[in-house]
């Protein structure tokens, strides 16, 4: 198992995602530079957050087009493990990884706080360690109202490709506790196959106990969990 | 080809006089040069010499300040940002300015280049930002102009910071009606560097390649300094080439190829380009390092074709920096911001003698010493006179019993509650990122000052900004020493040590002597006050000329920003109560005082009384023994008391985990002067019923007066047996009135 987070120009979440792999779940992780190809014999994938290119057009647009994408593609298409986290889910569904498209937020504000977020699925890389409860992991976007048009939501429902949901503190998905006005509270989703995962909030910005809350190493967990099982 | 050569364009003291020059200081240029200068050297000397870059009306005093402190590694005006020793073989670098005019005019830009500079002065000298804080002012929240330029300043610093990566931990906003013509936008970065991996803003070795790197030139904030330096009037909105335009995407980028090409060893010294662009950036380092300059002004890459030399010498466009390369290694320079898809073209060389040789093509077009240019060499250097306004006796009068006070206090209590100046203002907050980092320990436990770890060693730093101007305004001297005192209380509640400040001088007129005696005043209370924590000014800025022509000036409001240190991260210390039945202590005094309280301002609407109580020595006292109960783990919450008095501290300590509180009042005073005064030198500190007697051991022992107020209890507020209602109803009201105004 060995972890390459992707440092896009505008990527800054790269250096905490490192730190939590590295320093945290004591993983070997290497940095990726978007214009290599070369995915150095990493097995797992990581996009992190950040505004690459500036997203100065839509956020990921730009950088699906990086060169080291034309190796990320193909790893994922073999089923290789993904994880795109606030702009690397963006970029995920701008490359056309993840189905669907992330808008402005419905307030058209920036938004960087706390929330709740439930497991909707279990039985995935990304989930399997989780407890069943609510979560409390940051968002911190300006684009994360999740979309997609009516056909591509009922086979998300159908194949349990739905993993997070926006949540309020006892766990019930409600209107209220949706940050964003996203799609049916969707905080996260992943492929049909699995293997592909996009999230907005930030697990790793809550994964270090000297910040008072590691709800989030649960997915970090669970990453490791499968890598095993999968051997 | 020019018609007639730029060097031929001789300037008069009319020319002069339009670009912000006084008559005796074109004088001075002419002698200093032996000769008429021409236009693009006047150009050059009305920037260098504006208040902004100068510095003219203020360093006398600004020297008075105390810089020497047990941990500097670099004294105010030695280096672009104060440097302290943390220890740990690593070193914090910080500092605030403001970007008030830009903001007045174009908030989103003005704002969000603000934090763009601010953060380039840190990381122009080697440190890695790692967190960043704000202090606003605006005008009255209920004018639209305020909610757009609140709007605008607050998106402006989000999109800026949030993109650049560097979390925004802490800040405070003020309204006041001073503030509507002219809002302050202060910005303060912080950031971290080893010991000796740090650059100097200098230049020397005859024959060194200079470099520009980052952005291209445009024509955007040209004579941004000058601008800067007078006062906002109803024509500044011409003025808007003035204000620059920010993109945080090339800003990052230029602060990861900084930080690498510091690394090749190739770098002879760097400066960042802020106000007054090349000009101040080739003049500063030069001057510091003694060494002339060649400058071809041709070889800048611009946005547009056919820029004047002044337009490119004056341009403020941003994210650009000046790099001085030992020669023979401009290869590894360059290839390090070809990595990061940067422009880096050498734009001139070092050369012996202190002149500044600027050339366009063949053409020599200014030729100046670099020396008289800049602060601290050839600058003029102004003692302005000053003079006690007459509103300063006048508020002396106030005597509290002119006031009547309420029968019932509940209505001041929903009313305090949600006044913006108090109310919560996650509104704002919450449009910053305050988490990118994965260092701010705060998220999850709030205290007075900001706590952010310092990964890899034990200690963590707490910053915080502060200043309420309003007592500043009612009495400078009192007023700024209770800005730093406040500062240094929160630092101290949160479990630091007060380890240095920076400070940002927001004044009107300097020309104007009841200005300058609010300025003057300011300094001192600054400077005893400073000597007395023992923490040093390691530098700032200076921003006069913050008034309408049509309302006066604003506040006087020199904004503290400070650092402390937590030897150890366990030290950290929270505001929240945390458990029912543990018993609450004020340390310090409560007095039978209201003066300049948000209560008496905006509930009474009584304005011109005195700055509330205040004694350093006392002050020193109670937080040297804050201090000692943290070290010694007797306390579980400790808040100060500041805007909004004892109120407000227990409202917000209750919020948090939606626990009430049972307390009696002090039947020796007035109870509105008791719940809603802003007496100086107290904190609220809540302890185990079970540790009450160690900690009042320890306070007796420490010699400091205290009081057992009560207790953590129930969900509602309870005062002398009296319910004044729900905490989360007041939660409710304090969390939504500020959207209230903003949605």
């Amino acid at each position: 198992m060995k972890f390459g987070v992707v440092v896009f120009p505008g990527s800054n979440c790269d250096e905490d995602m490192v730190y939590v792999l590295r320093d945290i779940m004591k993983q070997e992780t290497i940095k990726l530079w978007h214009k290599n190809t070369d995915l150095e014999g990493c097995t797992h994938i990581i996009l992190p957050g950040g505004f690459s290119y500036g997203d100065y057009l839509r956020s990921g647009a730009i950088a699906r087009f990086s060169p080291i994408m034309n190796s990320v593609i193909p790893h994922a298409e073999n089923g290789g493990f993904v994880f795109g986290v606030c702009n690397g889910f963006q970029i995920l569904c701008e490359s056309g990884l993840l189905p669907g498209a992330l808008l402005h937020n419905a307030s058209r504000k920036f938004i960087c706080k706390n929330v709740y977020v439930k497991v909707d699925n279990m039985n995935t890389a990304l989930t399997n360690s989780v407890p069943q409860k609510a979560l409390k992991i940051p968002i911190a976007h300006g684009e994360g109202r999740y979309f997609a048009d009516s056909e591509t939501m009922a086979a998300l429902k159908k194949n349990n490709q739905i993993i997070f949901k926006y949540c309020n503190e006892q766990g019930d998905v409600t209107a209220e506790a949706n940050p964003n006005g996203t799609a049916d509270n969707i905080a996260g989703i992943c492929n049909a196959g699995k293997n592909v995962f996009g999230m907005m909030p930030h697990p790793e910005r809550a994964a270090d106990e000297l910040l008072s809350n590691t709800d989030g190493k649960f997915l970090f967990e669970s990453i490791l969990k499968s890598a095993l099982v999968h051997a | 080809m020019a018609a007639i050569k730029y060097s031929e364009q001789l300037a008069d003291v009319e020319a002069a006089k339009n670009l912000g020059l006084l008559p005796e200081e074109f004088d001075r240029i002419k002698e200093i040069l032996g000769r008429t200068p021409n236009f693009t050297e006047v150009s050059i000397f009305s920037v260098m010499w504006s208040e902004h870059c100068s510095y003219k009306n203020s360093i006398t005093w600004l020297k008075t300040l105390p810089k020497d402190g047990p941990h500097m590694l670099a004294k105010a005006g030695e280096e672009n940002a104060g440097l302290v020793d943390i220890g740990d073989g690593l070193g914090c670098c910080f500092k605030i300015e403001s970007h008030n005019h830009p903001s007045a005019l174009e908030p989103y830009q003005g704002a969000a280049t603000g934090v763009g500079g601010i953060n380039r002065d840190i990381f122009t000298m080697g440190a890695r930002p790692i967190a960043q804080l704000n202090s606003l002012r605006f005008g009255d929240i209920n004018s639209q102009k305020t909610q757009w330029l609140l709007k605008g300043v607050v998106k402006g610093i989000g999109d800026y910071g949030n993109a650049f990566g560097i979390p925004t931990v802490g800040g405070e906003v003020f309204f006041d009606d001073c503030y509507n013509v002219n809002p302050l936008v202060n910005a303060m970065s912080v950031g971290i560097v080893k010991e000796g991996e740090t650059v100097s803003a200098t230049s020397y070795g005859v024959g060194n390649p200079v470099f520009i790197v980052g952005s291209s030139t445009g024509k955007d904030g040209i004579a941004g300094a000058a601008f800067a330096s007078k006062d906002l009037t109803e024509d500044s909105a011409k003025d808007l080439p003035s204000v620059q335009v920010g993109d945080p995407f090339q800003e990052k980028l230029l602060l990861e190829a900084t930080l690498e090409v510091i690394k090749t060893g190739a770098v002879i010294g760097m400066q960042d380009m802020g106000a007054a662009g090349i000009t101040c950036s080739t003049s500063e380092m030069s001057a510091k390092g003694e060494h002339g300059m060649n400058i071809w002004l041709h070889k800048v890459p611009t946005r547009q074709e056919g820029m004047h030399p002044f337009e490119i010498l004056l341009s403020e466009s941003q994210e650009r920096m000046l790099v001085v390369v030992e020669k023979g290694k401009e290869a590894l320079v360059q290839a390090v911001f070809d990595k990061w898809d940067l422009n880096c073209a050498q734009i001139g060389e070092v050369t012996a003698g202190d002149r500044l040789k600027y050339y366009m093509n063949d053409e020599l077009v200014a030729d100046v010493p670099a020396d008289v240019l800049v602060l601290g060499g050839g600058a003029p250097v102004y003692t302005r006179d000053y003079k006690e306004p007459a509103y300063y006796a006048e508020s002396k009068k106030f005597n509290i019993n002119t006031i009547i006070e309420p029968n019932d206090l509940k209505p001041v209590m929903q009313f305090l509650a949600k006044l913006p100046n108090l109310a919560s203002k996650r509104w704002i907050y919450n449009q910053y990122d305050s988490m990118v980092g994965g260092i701010n320990m705060s998220t999850n436990k709030p205290s007075d000052a900001a706590i952010v770890n310092v990964k890899g060693t034990k200690k963590a730093l707490a910053m915080t900004v502060d200043c309420n101007a309003r007592y500043v305004n009612a009495d400078p001297e009192t007023g700024c020493a209770i800005a730093v005192s406040e500062a240094a209380r929160n630092i101290v509640c949160s479990g630091g040590i007060p380890s240095a400040v920076t400070n940002c001088l927001n004044f009107g007129n300097p020309y104007n002597p009841e200005v300058y005696w609010q300025f003057v005043g300011s300094i001192k209370g600054m400077s005893s006050t400073c000597l007395k924590f023992k923490t040093p000014v390691t530098g700032g800025n200076v921003s006069f000329y913050n008034q309408s022509s049509y309302e006066g000036p604003v506040f006087p409001t020199p904004t503290i920003g400070m650092i402390g240190i937590l030897e150890d991260k366990s030290l950290q210390t929270t505001l929240d109560f945390k458990t029912e039945g543990d018993v609450i202590y004020m340390i310090g005094e409560s007095k039978n005082d209201i003066s300049s309280s948000e209560y008496l301002y905006s509930f009474h609407k009584t304005k011109n009384t005195p700055a509330p109580f205040f004694d350093l020595e006392t002050e020193f006292n109670i937080q040297a023994a804050v201090i000692s109960i943290i070290k010694n783990k007797l306390i579980t919450s400790a808040h100060d008391v500041s805007d909004g008095g004892l109120f407000m501290n227990l409202l917000e300590s209750a919020m948090v985990n939606n626990l009430g509180f049972e307390i009696s009042s002090d039947s020796a005073i007035r109870k509105d002067a008791f719940l809603f005064g802003e007496a100086q030198s107290r904190v609220i500190v809540s302890v185990s019923a079970n540790a009450t007697s160690a900690l009042e051991t320890e306070l007796k022992k420490q010699n400091v007066t205290f009081t057992k107020l009560g207790v953590v209890k129930g969900t509602n507020i309870v005062i002398d047996g009296t319910n004044y209602g729900s905490v989360s109803d007041y939660k409710q009201s304090f969390d939504t009135s500020i959207e209230g105004y903003l949605n």
